[in-house]
């Protein structure tokens, strides 16, 4: 039955900005700080006072704009979006309506049926609210340190279909967004979070479903768990012949389910008008181009140079590459390796694995391509280079000494491996008759023994080669 | 030395001159402000410790022969909705009546900076909302002129502090009249300076886009001075203009030779007091006969301000006072159950019958299904009057009107039917939707003793203007005194 359906998905993700000061005010953006440190009778909403707005905020969303493929308006403008509750002073947030900073852009994810365009609606600025701190003892406090924190809206089109899509369209827009130094999209601070909008419609229909609404997800694992539940409920009831409310859904971390927290019959009517304390944003061509140069190489770029350069494949890239650090990092060690498909690998496999929660790799990455240009010429065994990267991470020392110090040094000479050969196959007659007898596993039992018996040194593909001809000639 | 009979340009010149003490003239408006208070009712708060610890304080520095701003020492009322740092800023709310601001007003911070003695705060109608200060939460003020009438609104206590000499200068906000309209009934001169010259910073907002702070004073050139002392950029409001401002009264006293007057006959029609026109038209004859060019001009979309008025100002004042719901400051009712009976009951108990007419008017236009209709439809007559205004402004200096159809109501007369209150608005409010400045002084008596008002509207930065030919008007009815600070 779930096959016959298909997911269609639209993300809105808020980002907030790593400006030095909020978006209103000169009070300074911080997190985890004792609460209502930083607040002051602006970002309070005190009577008679007034918001002037940050330019910062305006050049970094641009910047996120031009990230992302997207349209900057010339012209734009701030609404108000009015609504009660205990975590908004003013009781309105300050926002975009309908002339928001950037439009129509889009994002390129590798899928499985290759690269895939996600289109972005717009991306508006706006103000944070406050948190409401819960006491069970002593009641519900207000903490106004996030009152005012500059934020971006990214609204992506309907244009995901799977899970898998939304991770990598999250993962995508995290990368850039990173790459452009306007945030460090800090997942566990709230300062990357996601709202889920999400239909079901039978496989090859055009319209859509009515969607539901998920709020404020701010982990990769909770996005996927809550899509794939919230997908598997829709069908469900659509299955047996319910029909879907149009609704906001809270997800429990605890229970991975999904929960009504109001339909849409009694949905706020937030009464946008336009601010009438704040003017007109205008943005000439000249501060648009100063902005554009001011961004450094992103991912896509990147990624397309190093497929031409080193023919690596799009998917690796994209691993590769998102995080700007480890991406300065095998750029780096790029340069003096000879086998970028290699140092692929090792930093795919096991620096990912080792990378420390800092996402420092402790290892410089001149030693990295050393090990890769060994695994290269063949002086180490993949898995002893993956071994000699071990030693590196844990012990810091460079990794020629590592090879040299546990004798790690490939035995390539077929002249010293062919007594190895000839002493496994004495050894182990019920393996050469069940190859005699057509049995070709019998070579991978054989290889492995050999491969012991040289102790890990021996290369590989030597001796595959010396074992297949000595078997010929029995 | 008259203390009280001087104005504030002879003051300023008397205390500079040592010929009285800051102190001395402190002490003669707190103890007017005592006679008249029981009759009058201006002020909400009377800082008289604050006020004489300032005028010490000037007095002491310019013993010490520093050299003091020609502010320095006089006494000033401010309206009860400017903040002021230390001292209870109520808006004549319940809302707001224990609320003390930690902050000043940019308009307080500057009078501070000239050193201006700060007398206390004065009465109007709840957050600005009215034409008569009887929607104050905390008392009606009188008509100093006839105790039995209202000061007009909603600066009524800034107008009848200065008509019964409480101050020689006071501050009051105007959003669709409320400077004009009350100085016109107590027959003092007050002005809406144009939208963006003086700082709203601290002014408890009621419309943003139309909420001006003026001077109200007892003549033209002790206006100028004020605003003189008000006006500039302010980098906390984003709508104060970047602009340096000239001297105000520079044109006072340059006469009206020349003058090209605009007498829009819309602003003549149906509903006018007959004695109030024959003083406008008496007025128009008088700058006449001293080399001003009158022409009849039309102002046709006149019939639209009233509505787009009430629209755009009771939308933005519906999201402006959101804010007041008892959660950080102010009012918070005492029985409620849980957040929503919080906001409800807070906000019914906190805030008078006026101001909610115009949250729950203000919330419908706004809401979704209506936006287009009138908010959207207010604000395209907004570019009709303003377009109006600037096709008069091509041929004239001045336009020439009626501050109000009538002058001030007996007290209860209008609280009953809120429709015909508003109508009473109907030549202020366009000045406030296209952003202009405009004066109201006082032109004449009705057979009722009372005060009738003259309005003087001009293009964008033309307050010069406004002073130079309200100055010379004012001659003609002061007995031909050619002193500009003359009273």
């Amino acid at each position: 039955m779930l096959s016959d359906y298909e997911m269609v998905l639209g993300l809105e993700v808020h980002v907030e900005l790593n400006t030095a000061t909020k978006i209103f005010c000169g009070c300074a953006v911080s997190y985890g700080d004792e609460p209502n440190t930083h607040c002051c009778p602006v970002c309070m909403g005190f009577p008679g006072i007034l918001p002037v707005l940050n330019q910062k905020v305006i050049e970094y969303a641009i910047k996120a704009g031009i990230a992302t493929n997207c349209t900057i308006a010339s012209y734009s403008k701030q609404d108000r979006k009015n609504y009660f509750y205990p975590d908004l002073p003013k009781a309105y947030q300050i926002s975009q309506y309908d002339l928001p900073l950037c439009e129509n852009g889009y994002l390129t994810i590798e899928t499985e049926n290759g690269p895939k365009r996600i289109g972005i609606t717009r991306i508006h600025i706006e103000e944070d609210a406050g948190k409401l701190v819960h006491d069970p003892q002593k009641g519900t406090f207000i903490d106004c340190n996030r009152c005012g924190v500059p934020l971006i809206e990214i609204v992506s089109e309907p244009d995901m279909r799977s899970e898998k899509e939304a991770d990598a369209y999250l993962r995508k827009l995290r990368s850039v967004i990173r790459y452009t130094g306007i945030s460090e999209c800090k997942m566990n601070e709230g300062a990357f979070r996601c709202d889920v909008n999400l239909s079901v419609r039978k496989k090859g229909e055009t319209a859509f479903g009515t969607r539901t609404e998920m709020k404020n997800l701010n982990s990769f694992q909770f996005i996927s768990k809550a899509i794939s539940y919230e997908y598997q409920r829709q069908v469900a009831a659509l299955e047996a012949g319910e029909s879907i409310v149009q609704e906001t859904r809270r997800f429990d971390r605890q229970t991975g389910k999904t929960f009504s927290m109001r339909g849409k019959e009694n949905a706020d009517d937030y009464r946008y008008f336009p601010d009438p304390d704040l003017p007109p944003i205008e943005n000439d061509d000249a501060f648009l181009r100063e902005i554009e140069a001011s961004i450094p190489t992103l991912p896509d770029e990147r990624k397309a140079s190093w497929i031409e350069k080193y023919g690596l494949p799009a998917y690796d890239c994209e691993q590769l590459l998102e995080e700007k650090e480890i991406a300065d990092y095998f750029e780096t060690a790029l340069k003096d390796c000879a086998y970028p498909k290699i140092l692929s690998n090792l930093m795919l496999s096991e620096v990912f694995r080792l990378l420390p929660e800092t996402g420092k790799i402790p290892v410089p990455p001149t030693d990295l391509a050393a090990i890769a240009n060994m695994e290269g010429k063949e002086i180490l065994s993949s898995s002893a280079a993956k071994k000699v990267l071990r030693e590196c991470f844990e012990t810091k020392e460079r990794p020629e000494d590592i090879v040299q110090k546990r004798g790690l040094t490939q035995i390539s000479d077929p002249e010293l491996l062919l007594p190895f050969v000839l002493e496994t196959i004495q050894e182990n007659p019920k393996m050469v008759s069940d190859y005699q007898s057509g049995k070709t596993n019998a070579v991978k039992a054989l290889m492995g023994s050999l491969m012991k018996k040289s102790g890990g040194k021996g290369n590989p593909k030597v001796l595959s080669s010396l074992l297949e001809d000595a078997l010929s000639r029995l | 030395m008259d203390i009280l009979s001087m104005s504030a340009c002879d003051l300023s010149r008397a205390l500079s001159e040592k010929k009285v003490s800051a102190l001395e003239v402190t002490q003669c408006y707190l103890k007017q402000i005592e006679e008249k208070e029981p009759s009058v009712s201006a002020y909400l708060t009377v800082d008289a410790k604050g006020a004489m610890d300032k005028a010490e304080e000037v007095d002491q520095r310019r013993a010490a022969g520093e050299a003091l701003s020609p502010y320095a020492g006089i006494p000033i009322g401010v309206k009860d909705n400017i903040c002021t740092k230390g001292l209870k800023t109520t808006c004549a709310s319940r809302m707001l009546e224990h609320f003390v601001p930690p902050y000043d007003a940019t308009v307080i911070e500057r009078l501070r900076r000239l050193d201006m003695v700060i007398l206390g705060k004065l009465n109007m109608d709840e957050f600005a909302m009215g034409s008569t200060t009887e929607n104050s939460y905390f008392k009606v003020t009188k008509n100093p002129v006839s105790p039995d009438r209202v000061p007009g609104g909603s600066s009524g206590g800034s107008a009848a502090a200065v008509a019964a000499l409480e101050a020689p200068l006071t501050l009051g906000s105007d959003t669709g009249g409320s400077i004009r309209q009350p100085a016109a009934f107590c027959g003092v001169v007050g002005v809406k300076p144009t939208y963006g010259t003086v700082s709203r910073y601290g002014l408890v907002a009621f419309a943003s886009s139309l909420d001006q702070i003026g001077p109200l004073s007892r003549n033209v050139s002790d206006s100028a001075f004020l605003l003189n002392a008000l006006a500039g950029h302010d980098p906390k409001d984003a709508t104060s203009l970047s602009r340096d401002y000239d001297d105000f009264s520079k044109d006072i006293g340059k006469g009206v030779e020349g003058l090209r007057i605009a007498l829009p006959r819309e602003f003549f029609g149906e509903g006018l007091n007959q004695k109030v026109k024959e003083a406008v038209f008496s007025a128009a004859k008088t700058l006449e006969s001293l080399g001003a060019k009158v022409e009849e001009v039309s102002f046709p979309s006149l019939s639209l301000a009233l509505p787009a008025y009430y629209v755009l100002s009771s939308a933005e004042a519906s999201s402006n006072l959101a804010r007041f719901d008892g959660i950080r400051y102010g009012y918070r009712s005492e029985n409620y159950s849980d957040m929503d009976s919080l906001y409800k009951k807070t906000r019914s108990e906190g805030f008078g019958a006026e101001v909610k007419r115009r949250i729950m008017l203000g919330t419908f236009a706004l809401s979704s299904g209506y936006y287009d209709a009138y908010y959207k439809k207010a604000l395209q007559v907004r570019s009709l009057l303003a377009s109006d205004y600037q096709k008069i402004f091509e041929q004239c200096d001045v336009i020439l009107s009626p501050v109000a159809p009538t002058t001030a109501y007996r007290i209860g007369e209008k609280t009953s039917d809120p429709m015909e209150m508003y109508l009473g608005d109907i030549y202020t409010v366009p000045v406030n939707i296209a952003g202009i400045p405009a004066l109201s002084m006082p032109c004449g008596k009705d057979q009722n003793g009372l005060p009738i008002g003259l309005h003087l509207m001009g293009d964008f930065f033309s307050e010069p203007t406004l002073y130079r030919a309200a100055a010379a008007l004012e001659k003609t009815q002061k007995g031909g005194s050619d002193d500009a600070f003359g009273l």
